[in-house]
């Protein structure tokens, strides 16, 4: 076989493979996946539930559940009444819900490329509480200076992630996003 | 002739008082509070709750209502813990406190077992949210 024919059968076999992928998939979306999976879109899914970001962002952020797995957020769910600190218990019927919510779409039910990555690098039995505790958000920020993050009143905490990203909330983490108060962009 | 009714109803919708909405909604608790046991509020009662220390278990140091609302409740505040920004918590400045019931109920419920270590009497809870609307 000449070197053009194994490149020819080598590509033709991908695109059987990507087409088989899709339809097995079932996606309509399918630009937005590919970018999703592999590529330019920095994004976790958007928290877009209403009762999640009613109880919720009345507080903090309204963290991408996307950002922890199933097993974390149930946990979290479950200690309300200590709520790292403080109590932030629900009724039945509005943490039943959230806790749905949560679940279907944290990290071990998502296709986006954070999720995937993050859950990846966690070790299968650990149960993190934090976001931030993650190895993979740990990584993701070992380069940047105290004083840009804990040392910076503006910042404080990994925690408050739309003091820097400025489409946090939407679930977008891409580079040209962040501001980082005080230092501006961030290229690394 | 000129439909002057628009006009009309905009001009109830301007003057109703947004305090008439917190008021409504801490009188349906207030009634609730009396069917469940709760006698005469007193908003002198409700100002010494709010700055009455308590030290819950694992607490590190005392709480009072006032530590996070701060002993004016037309104040903003932080909470003690977290550091969490509080708005206002008198209606009189923040008119959107107290107007929703179930809010009320949830908050309570939450802060007292944070500040209190248990849930808050009837009387408690009605002496508190008359001295609120006293300010």
């Amino acid at each position: 076989m000449g070197r053009v024919t194994r490149v020819i059968t080598g590509l033709a076999a991908a695109g059987l493979f990507l087409a088989g992928w899709q339809v097995s998939r079932g996606d309509d979306d399918w630009g937005n996946e590919l970018a999703d999976r592999w590529g330019s879109a920095s994004r976790v899914a958007t928290a877009d539930n209403p009762v999640y970001r009613e109880e919720c962002g009345s507080c903090h952020m309204v963290y991408p559940p996307g950002l922890l797995p199933a097993r974390s957020w149930d946990r979290i769910m479950d200690s309300l009444n200590d709520h790292f600190g403080d109590n932030a218990e629900l009724d039945a019927a509005t943490k039943a819900e959230i806790t749905r919510y949560l679940s279907a779409n944290s990290a071990d039910r998502s296709e986006y490329r954070h999720s995937r990555r993050l859950l990846r690098t966690l070790a299968p039995d650990s149960i993190p509480l934090r976001i931030t505790e993650t190895p993979y958000i740990r990584h993701e920020h070992n380069e940047l200076p105290a004083q840009a993050v804990a040392g910076n009143p503006d910042v404080r905490s990994l925690s408050n992630c739309n003091a820097c990203h400025t489409q946090a909330e939407q679930g977008s983490f891409s580079e040209s996003e962040i501001r980082i108060p005080g230092f501006g962009s961030w290229d690394d | 002739m000129k439909n002057h009714f628009p006009a009309l109803l905009a001009s109830l919708l301007v003057t109703i008082p947004p305090a008439v909405s917190a008021s409504s909604a801490v009188d349906a608790l207030l009634d609730e509070y009396r069917g469940q046991g709760g006698g005469t509020f007193n908003a002198e009662a409700g100002r010494a709750f709010w700055n009455q220390a308590f030290t819950p278990p694992g607490a590190a140091e005392p709480r009072r209502c006032a530590s996070c609302h701060t002993a004016d409740p037309g104040k903003p505040g932080k909470h003690l813990r977290t550091g969490k920004p509080i708005e206002p918590l008198a209606p009189s400045v923040n008119a959107q406190r107290l107007s929703d019931v179930h809010e009320i109920e949830k908050w309570l419920k939450r802060n007292c077992e944070w500040t209190v270590g248990r849930t808050c009497t009837v009387q408690e809870k009605g002496d508190v949210l008359t001295y609120l609307r006293t300010l």
